[in-house]
């Protein structure tokens, strides 16, 4: 009998008892999820991080910071679009796309490197370094750096290091160093273990800006604070624009930053469904996914408890994904708490469905989506057409597709 | 019995200090482990730590990395290592062993099923290193049930609070961690090393043993002049990973290395 088992008191819980904002407890823990698995040599750090951030987040002065930058630096609000369009082409519900690919560099992760960066400056850390997969939180981490002028290192594995070449050069452009992983599977997993080490030996004046709601506690609550403007936004927005709340929200999720971002703010509206979206690789019947909300158990890696791929033995499995940023084998406790207590449901979208999600939006509504927000979209596709016209779903577009050109014109055959 | 408890009050009595190797069970392969095992004991160890191969191992240096990869070429698992205990308990009974990893093959396997399976072939301690005391509430009764020493890190900038909290958890030894970095690091200061290890012991009636940065006969006998004891781990598994398919010279280099430090140790 193993002793992995999601969690029992989790489920068939009475959602409308949850007080969600009491989640994470103070040791970091959503349910047996999350917590602060870390190394001895970390903890200290790990510590003041979280004393830091206790102290900052309700400081006037930093949220008006954070505020102006969000505002005048990223460009928010980002709108919220009705695809007018390609919801009568689908024949259902109507598609709302909450615009995150307008966001100064292209993507929802600068929404959380500004804020991390400025809590790196109130640390007096001058060094910032990052893991990066599709190379969005890479750029976004090089560009705060840049701005405030912090050192700034990414590590970014080498098999993403080639097919996310644009990015690799922004963040070089931008004064950071990017340090190509060679070890494991060479991907995003690679890249956190060898940012952690990074971090273990220069913790004195290194400040780590995880870009997902995973790693040791604060990470998933911090991380998922600075996301929660995506859905705080969306919900104005989409009383401003319908009058009433979505029906459904749908999310991409790797490790689960954005869809923690839209999700959140809804979490108490028990009538507004949330959908997560898996990457399912080559399909869930094969070993070619990284979908562990749908097809795995609970494990521990990068300083948490989350629902994890990984063997009989308990080493941790190659992750398959068409898209860089969702390339990973864990995904952040939160979605792993949300999965268990039923509050969202967790779905899985193949390569090709997002591939063919990606040329419909960018022709029917002139959108280029990521490779990563066009497993979202495939899930709309889906969706959309089984339910009734005067019904909404919000699809969070985390991130646009000019990164992805190289991959969508190689897959086609293409030579640029 | 408590071998490790035994094992450090032995060598308290004789006034010497506890040599540590660690290797990689698996590395370079599954077969030379056991035997690697008992060359160790002959040339001087004390007590062995033995890694559990894991595929992301985090707080690792490349050294290890590259041997928890040369063990999965071979599939080596938490289950595998368990065995090999077996077979080293066969003509061993009396030297500790550890078993040094992560805590996902552990848990994987399920805490009470781990430590049944390895309690009923001698093994005497589990350090898992990301796993620290405030997560270890479920696992620690079990593993001390079983006579099992739950094994936790100290580091340079552990403070005086969070020892105390560690070293109520824990029992067997501590573990200092010579500096920050990951295994395989350089530039190990001695006279900080001393003077921390005197205030872990000033919290702490465990033994403190110091591994990170100790690699030659040198450091081993500084080192092991201010704790109890001297572990010693990257510069093993460097001398498999420049001799992989040659059995002979790996134990005769690991083996004269060992006798050099316990000479070493023993001068002081």
């Amino acid at each position: 009998m193993s002793s992995v088992e999601n969690d029992k008191d989790l489920i068939g819980i009475d959602l409308s008892t949850v007080d969600w904002n009491s989640f994470p407890d103070e040791k970091g823990h959503f349910g047996i999820y999350g917590g602060r698995f870390a190394a001895e040599t970390l903890m200290d750090a790990i510590e003041e991080l979280g004393d830091a951030y206790e102290s900052l987040k309700d400081n006037p002065q930093f949220q008006k910071d954070y505020d102006d930058d969000l505002r005048h630096y990223v460009g928010r609000p980002s709108p919220l679009y009705h695809a007018e369009r390609w919801s009568r082409e689908l024949g259902g519900a109507q598609i709302y796309l909450k615009r995150e690919d307008l966001n100064h560099t292209g993507a929802h992760k600068i929404n959380n490197t500004i804020g991390q960066a400025l809590l790196a400056k109130h640390m007096g850390k001058p060094r910032i370094i990052a893991e990066t997969g599709a190379g969005q939180h890479g750029v976004a981490t090089a560009t705060i750096a840049a701005r405030l002028g912090l050192e700034c290192v990414v590590y970014m594995g080498e098999v993403d290091v080639a097919r996310q070449a644009p990015n690799v050069y922004r963040m070089k452009l931008l004064g950071a160093e990017v340090i190509p992983v060679t070890s494991g599977s060479k991907t995003l997993k690679d890249a956190l273990n060898e940012a952690m080490r990074d971090w273990v030996t220069n913790v004195d004046n290194t400040f780590y800006c995880i870009g997902t709601v995973a790693g040791p506690h604060p990470y998933p609550m911090m991380v998922r604070d600075f996301q929660t403007i995506i859905g705080r936004e969306a919900k104005e927005q989409c009383l401003e624009q319908t009058g009433r709340l979505p029906d459904a929200l749908i999310a991409c999720v790797g490790g689960g930053s954005n869809a923690i971002g839209l999700f959140h703010e809804f979490l108490p509206d028990l009538d507004v469904e949330m959908i997560g979206v898996e990457p399912a690789g080559l399909g869930l019947d094969t070993d070619k996914h990284a979908a562990p909300l749908s097809m795995a158990k609970p494990g521990v890696l990068h300083g948490n408890r989350m629902y994890l791929l990984a063997d009989e033995d308990g080493q941790v499995t190659e992750p398959h994904s068409i898209s860089a940023g969702l390339d990973y084998p864990g995904v952040g406790p939160e979605h792993c708490f949300l999965k268990d207590t039923g509050r969202a449901n967790y779905v899985a979208i193949k390569d090709d469905e997002a591939m063919e999600a990606f040329h419909a939006l960018t022709r029917i509504e002139g959108i280029i989506p990521a490779l990563e927000s066009s497993h979202a979209l495939a899930y709309a596709m889906k969706l959309a057409p089984t339910m009734s016209s005067d019904k909404n779903i919000i699809v969070n577009l985390s991130g646009r597709g000019d990164k992805d050109i190289n991959t969508v014109a190689a897959l086609e055959g293409i030579k640029l | 019995m408590n071998r490790l408890t035994n094992c450090f009050e032995k060598l308290n009595q004789s006034g010497k200090k506890a040599l540590m190797p660690y290797i990689t069970a698996g590395d370079s392969n599954p077969s030379i482990t056991v035997p690697l095992m008992h060359r160790m004991v002959e040339s001087g160890a004390d007590i062995i730590e033995l890694g559990i191969p894991f595929s992301d191992p985090m707080a690792d240096g490349p050294t290890v990395q590259l041997a928890c990869e040369r063990a999965l070429v071979h599939h080596t698992s938490l289950r595998d290592t368990i065995a090999m205990m077996t077979e080293f308990r066969k003509t061993d009974d009396t030297t500790p062993v550890v078993l040094m990893g992560y805590l996902n093959p552990v848990e994987t396997m399920g805490y009470e099923e781990f430590a049944q399976a390895a309690s009923s072939v001698g093994v005497d301690g589990l350090l898992t290193v990301d796993l620290p005391p405030e997560e270890a509430t479920d696992i620690v009764p079990i593993l001390k049930s079983h006579n099992i020493d739950p094994i936790f890190l100290l580091s340079p900038t552990t403070t005086n609070e969070r020892i105390k909290k560690i070293s109520d958890a824990g029992s067997g030894f501590l573990y200092y961690v010579s500096l920050k970095g990951v295994t395989g690091s350089n530039a190990l200061n001695v006279n900080e090393v001393a003077e921390r290890v005197q205030t872990i012991k000033s919290i702490s009636s465990l033994p403190v043993a110091v591994g990170f940065g100790v690699k030659d006969a040198e450091t081993a006998s500084a080192v092991s002049k201010v704790s109890d004891g001297s572990i010693v781990g990257s510069a093993i598994v460097k001398i498999i990973e420049n001799n992989i398919d040659d059995a002979d010279t790996i134990m005769d280099q690991i083996g004269a290395l060992l006798v050099s430090m316990r000479t070493a140790m023993d001068k002081s």
